[in-house]
């Protein structure tokens, strides 16, 4: 208080600017600047040291020169005559291919296991116990190797398919699973196949349309339309009839072995399964910690109020217990996305061409240039979680319990 | 180099005193040590023994090296490099020379900066397949699956050999020789390509070798040579002519079991000059007149070092082919030391 | 009344009748089975489900296990024993354990120095993470760093002793500047350590770890399992420090100061850790002046504290923001300032709640340190990727090896998160 009834600027020593706690900060901050500065000066004038000792330069032309290699998991046309900037691409398509598709498994593994563990049945609970306490204690590199080491050794290859004495067949007679991937039947699309497509985006419309229809219906009027039966008729009748009115335009291009593989059909190679199943699994276990202590973490009067109402335990779930608890499970879910993301720069040790394995590997062999190729990949990793990171806090505020 | 505690405690985790732009040897003398960059295993070319010890083709080179500037042929540490981090590693002066399977290619020596000083293996690379498939030529791979082990050229050889031929494949690329075979004798690939040098030792170590066949092609140049940084041309010199020694010790004849006689003087004066009994050559190279004598008896002349890591008695098996001196058709040709 | 009673009823019981058993399916093994497993049908069906999980599962397993081999000295031999019956060949365990445990470099003469080291790890541990034993205990907590550096890297005992001299003297300057003001505390004190290393550095001399009582072992021989449990422990111990500042720094009213902790540990937890060891591996010698490089255990060691931080801050800074502003407002009016509020009031309350996270990160950290692996460095994993798998005896042996891996993790990580959850029950009483 007495600051402020006392101007000090006449009295103004050197002293005070450690001592007095309005100049100190000042004090502590311009340090901070020069330690900072000093340092990066420091380290700034090493790296150029160094690499003018080397005879080396900082350069980025090697982005546009032809990568000279190929990639066998591409989502984009890429050849070994494209530059190593679009291998760059194709890798980081791949990993957030990956990465999407990790999440999507892990968060239905993680949701299943969390509400099991809480499950009444004891062997059931005591197993998604295990479950959890095995994969969250087992480091995921060493989860990727030994998945990918079953697949390797569990599947069939493409030759035990092959000739009378064949070892292995193919599923229904059209899906592989080899030990290089599974290989499932393409659609064919062939003229006419757009009606049948349009058929179908309508029918789903349909089918959410008549769902809003009887849940206005049951809150305006009390009555309760049946919800099952003709959601899947809406969803499937128009679909198959007009498939079959405009003579089955759609068609089915089933894998075959020909040559050394399989071919025809998409082909989900062996590296993204590994990674995949390695990575869901892995982070699976986290999540369903996540769902278990967000389900604990509802008041116990919430389910017997919901009780009270005369609710069934599926609905007390659905309607009161989980809406509560996602409050306090998406912040850490987000993390755990984050975390696959991250963990899927382990794609090296499979083999799978992920950004970390294209950028961060063959092109950084191949070239050289170390210091580019860990800068860029820094970045992109650095873009994805910020944004991911912005995207959610905005979401985090939306949900934020409001307190009256 | 007085260092102060911070450093002085740090030396003892491994804050040794590196190579400065000039003058390498003067640190490895200074050093008493010789740090080379090896790879992180391949039977054959450097890999540890069950003890630890580093042996090996490429481990031979290092130790003459040694050798020759220490006078100790254990004077070695080896650095284990990954295909990715061994130019780092010799850029920044973390070991003094790179001995590790590495392709001499224009890029390498011009734009990264290092000097090739010589080839110790001409390699190429080839393909194995499982003799059952029936395939006798490469050119009959299409759309067959590939195994590779990425690190060296390998990728760029084998998208460049496909795409002239103009058939199709599917990489793999495999991090460890170890996993790549792995996945190799479990059928997830039909073909495994590396130097043929590897194929061949990979398949030494297989259940069965005779399943497997290396076919015909070789489809790259791959002279394997040990390189160090460029601009310091006195140690580069000492690295080229130790790796020079052996090849020429192999051709006049000298061996580990002939050297005391050979070195006492004999008749033919490039020998004397190579052992140090004749011309002052060892003090031009900054080193004392017994450096080749002892190069060469730190794992014997190039042709026993080849015998005895990856010749035909060892389980790699390798001939001598291209590397044969060029007095056997071979093209191993050392300038003369004169 | 007792007379109606007599007339209208011909039987009155005077006591109790005895208890009988409750039926049998409302008792014991049965009643548990029904209200635990097969409550209702689709409990039945779950129960069924997972009984025929654990079939297969052991169905597989349990017979290859049984059947293991422990005394071959390569996989063609075990295979010939085996012939052709399902069975494990743990004799790759057996006769790589000193390997597997310590890397093939680190000389089998000196295996008793690290396993003592983790003897006395435990010894050192005990006082930090168990708060009922004796406080004089630290003491050797204290000392514990320097002994283990010397145990595991050997070389003139010089060494860690004037670095343990340089702690004491930097901790008596700071004890003695602190009631001043803990800035020149703080600042004094590794001022003075600094001044006592440097100063020191020129009484060892040059050749003291030649023929030093332990023999000296580069870091690039250390491997095995031995490295992983380095690593952890190492960055673990390191990064709580850092961690602390940089949560303090985020949270500190100086806006400079501020934005420096955001970005750093903002970048940090953006980019996976397998890229910072890549900065470690082939950028950090860059970095390093021209005239010296450090190898590569400091370099990772540097990178996976940094990341380790990043982390721990966040969970400290989750700490913080617990506390109830009545805390802070109370310190205030006591009038401590700042250094004091905080050493005194708000950190020792903050860090108590961050304990459960702080042990989770170490957890996951040291899982981790796995990833060392890709870097050619020999820890666990990297020693059966690399040397084990590609010999020409054990070529071939994935599922006992990798299986013992996940083991050994799985008992280490298990351990610590038990006792996370321990603590966590523990440190709850104290708040009710």
């Amino acid at each position: 208080m007495t600051t402020m009834t006392d101007p000090p600027r006449a009295s103004f020593r050197l002293s005070m600017l450690l001592n007095d706690t309005r100049y100190r900060s000042y004090t502590f901050q311009a340090i901070a600047l020069l330690v900072l500065i000093v340092a990066f000066a420091y380290l700034g004038n090493n790296l150029l040291t160094n690499l003018s000792a080397a005879g080396l330069n900082i350069a980025y032309d090697f982005l546009d020169a032809p990568a000279g290699y190929d990639i066998n998991q591409r989502l984009i046309e890429y050849d070994s005559q494209s530059s190593n900037a679009r291998a760059a691409i194709v890798g980081i398509l791949n990993t957030l291919l990956v990465a999407f598709l990790a999440c999507v498994t892990a968060t239905v593994l993680g949701v299943i296991a969390g509400v099991l563990r809480l499950s009444k049945n004891w062997l059931v609970s005591k197993l998604m116990a295990v479950y959890v306490e095995i994969f969250r204690n087992i480091p995921v590199l060493i989860w990727i190797v030994i998945i990918f080491t079953i697949m390797i050794a569990v599947l069939p290859g493409p030759r035990e398919f092959r000739g009378d004495g064949a070892t292995a067949s193919m599923v229904l007679g059209s899906f592989a699973f080899t030990n290089r991937g599974i290989y499932i039947p393409a659609p064919v699309w062939g003229p006419g196949s757009m009606m049948v497509v349009i058929t179908f985006i309508a029918s789903l419309i349909g089918v959410f349309a008549y769902r809003r229809y009887a849940k206005n219906l049951l809150y305006s009027t009390g009555r309760l339309l049946p919800m099952g039966w003709p959601s899947l008729a809406i969803f499937f009748v128009p679909s198959i009839v007009m498939f079959f009115i405009m003579g089955q335009p759609i068609g089915l291009d089933i894998p075959e072995l020909k040559g050394f593989n399989f071919k025809g059909g998409i082909k989900i190679g062996g590296p993204l399964i590994a990674l995949w199943i390695a990575l869901s699994v892995y982070t699976g276990a986290f999540i369903a910690e996540n769902v278990r202590a967000g389900i604990q973490a509802v008041s116990k009067g919430q389910t017997e109020a919901a009780g009270a109402l005369g609710l069934r335990p599926g609905r007390i779930m659905n309607l009161v217990v989980l809406p509560q608890a996602l409050r306090v499970i998406i912040p850490p879910l987000i993390s755990q996305y984050l975390n696959i993301t991250k963990n899927s720069s382990l794609a090296i040790a499979v083999g799978y061409a992920d950004v970390t394995a294209t950028l961060g590997g063959i092109t950084l062999n191949q070239t050289g240039r170390a210091i580019e190729c860990v800068v860029l990949l820094m970045l992109f990793y650095l873009t994805i979680s910020l944004s991911i990171s912005f995207i959610m806090n905005i979401y985090n505020n939306s949900v934020k319990l409001k307190e009256r | 180099m007085k260092k102060s505690v911070i450093f002085g405690a740090l030396t003892v985790a491994g804050l040794a005193a590196g190579a400065a732009a000039a003058g390498t040897l003067d640190d490895v003398k200074a050093r008493g040590t010789m740090n080379c960059g090896v790879t992180t295993g391949l039977a054959g070319f450097a890999a540890p023994d069950a003890n630890g010890v580093w042996e090996g083709f490429d481990v031979s080179v290092c130790r003459a090296v040694a050798a020759a500037v220490l006078g100790d042929a254990t004077a070695v540490e080896f650095v284990p490099t990954t295909g990715k981090t061994r130019f780092t590693a010799l850029a920044s002066g973390e070991i003094d020379m790179l001995a590790r399977n590495t392709t001499w290619t224009f890029s390498r020596d011009v734009d990264l900066k290092f000097t090739f000083v010589g080839v110790n293996y001409y390699d190429g690379q080839g393909f194995m397949v499982p003799s059952e498939l029936g395939v006798s030529s490469a050119k009959e791979l299409d759309g067959a699956t590939v195994c590779i082990q990425t690190g060296t050229t390998t990728e760029l050889n084998l998208a460049d050999f496909f795409r002239a031929n103009n058939i199709s494949y599917e990489p793999v690329p495999i991090e460890t020789n170890a996993e790549a075979q792995q996945q190799y004798l479990a059928g997830a690939c039909d073909v495994y390509t590396t130097d043929a040098s590897g194929l061949a030792a990979t398949r030494a170590t297989f259940e069965d070798p005779t399943a497997h066949v290396l076919l015909p092609e070789i489809i790259s140049k791959e002279p394997l040579g040990p390189l160090v940084r460029h601009g310091d041309n006195e140690w580069g010199d000492v690295v080229r002519w130790t790796l020079n020694a052996l090849i020429t010790a192999e051709e006049l004849g000298v061996t580990s079991a002939n050297l005391a006689e050979m070195s006492g003087g004999s008749a033919n004066p490039e020998i004397n000059r190579l052992l140090g009994t004749e011309g002052s050559l060892g003090e031009m190279l900054g080193l004392d007149a017994e450096w080749a004598k002892r190069a060469i008896a730190a794992g014997g002349n190039y042709g026993e070092v080849f015998e005895k890591n990856i010749g035909e008695n060892t389980p790699i098996a390798l001939s001598r082919g291209l590397n044969a001196q060029w007095t056997d058709g071979g093209l191993l040709y050392s300038p003369p030391f004169r | 009344m007792s007379d109606t009673h007599e007339n209208s009823v011909a039987f009155v019981r005077t006591e109790t009748i005895p208890e009988r058993e409750p039926p049998f399916t409302a008792s014991g093994p049965v009643k548990w089975m029904r209200e635990n497993l097969f409550a209702t049908p689709a409990n039945s069906i779950l129960t069924v489900l997972a009984l025929l999980f654990i079939y297969l599962i052991l169905a597989k397993t349990l017979p290859w296990m049984l059947n293991g081999i422990w005394s071959t000295d390569s996989l063609a031999a075990c295979r010939e024993i085996l012939d052709g019956s399902t069975g494990a060949c743990f004799s790759v365990l057996t006769e790589r354990w000193n390997q597997l445990l310590f890397g093939f470099k680190y000389p089998a003469e000196f295996y008793w120095r690290p396993t003592l080291a983790l003897v006395l790890l435990a010894v050192a541990g005990a006082p930090v993470l168990f708060f009922d034993l004796p406080r004089k205990l630290l003491a050797f907590t204290a000392v514990y760093p320097f002994l283990a550096f010397w145990l595991i890297w050997g070389g003139t005992i010089l060494v860690p002793i004037l670095a343990f001299v340089g702690v004491v003297a930097g901790a008596m300057v700071y004890k003695r500047l602190v009631t001043g003001s803990f800035a020149a505390g703080f600042f004094g004190g590794i001022g003075a350590a600094i001044v006592v290393w440097w100063v020191g550095g020129f009484l060892i001399p040059e050749g003291a770890s030649d023929n030093a009582m332990l023999g000296a072992v580069p870091s690039r021989d250390l491997g095995g399992f031995m490295l992983n449990m380095m690593l952890g422990v190492t960055c673990v111990s390191l990064s709580v420090p850092i961690g602390i500042a940089l949560a303090l720094g985020r949270q500190s009213s100086m806006p400079l100061i501020k934005v420096i902790c955001v970005v750093f540990i903002e970048f940090i937890r953006g980019v996976p850790l397998i890229t910072l060891l890549f900065v470690a591996s082939v950028m950090l010698s860059y970095f390093f002046p021209p005239e010296s490089t450090v190898d590569l255990f400091l370099r990772v060691v540097i990178m996976i504290t940094m990341f380790s931080a990043a982390y721990i801050a966040e969970v400290i800074r989750g700490g913080l923001a617990a506390l109830p502003k009545g805390q802070f407002e109370g310190a205030d009016s006591l009038g401590l300032d700042y250094a004091q509020a905080t050493r005194l009031i708000i950190l020792p309350q903050a860090l108590k709640i961050s304990i459960p996270g702080i042990v989770n990160v170490a957890v996951g950290l040291f899982k981790d340190t796995t990833l060392v692996s890709v870097i050619s460095m020999f820890d666990l994993v990297g020693m059966i990727r690399g040397p084990i798998l590609a010999s020409t005896e054990w070529n071939g042996v994935y599922w006992e090896l990798l299986g013992f891996a996940a083991l050994l993790f799985f008992v280490v990580c298990y351990g610590i998160s038990q006792y996370s959850q321990w603590l966590e029950r523990r440190l709850a009483t104290d708040h009710r």
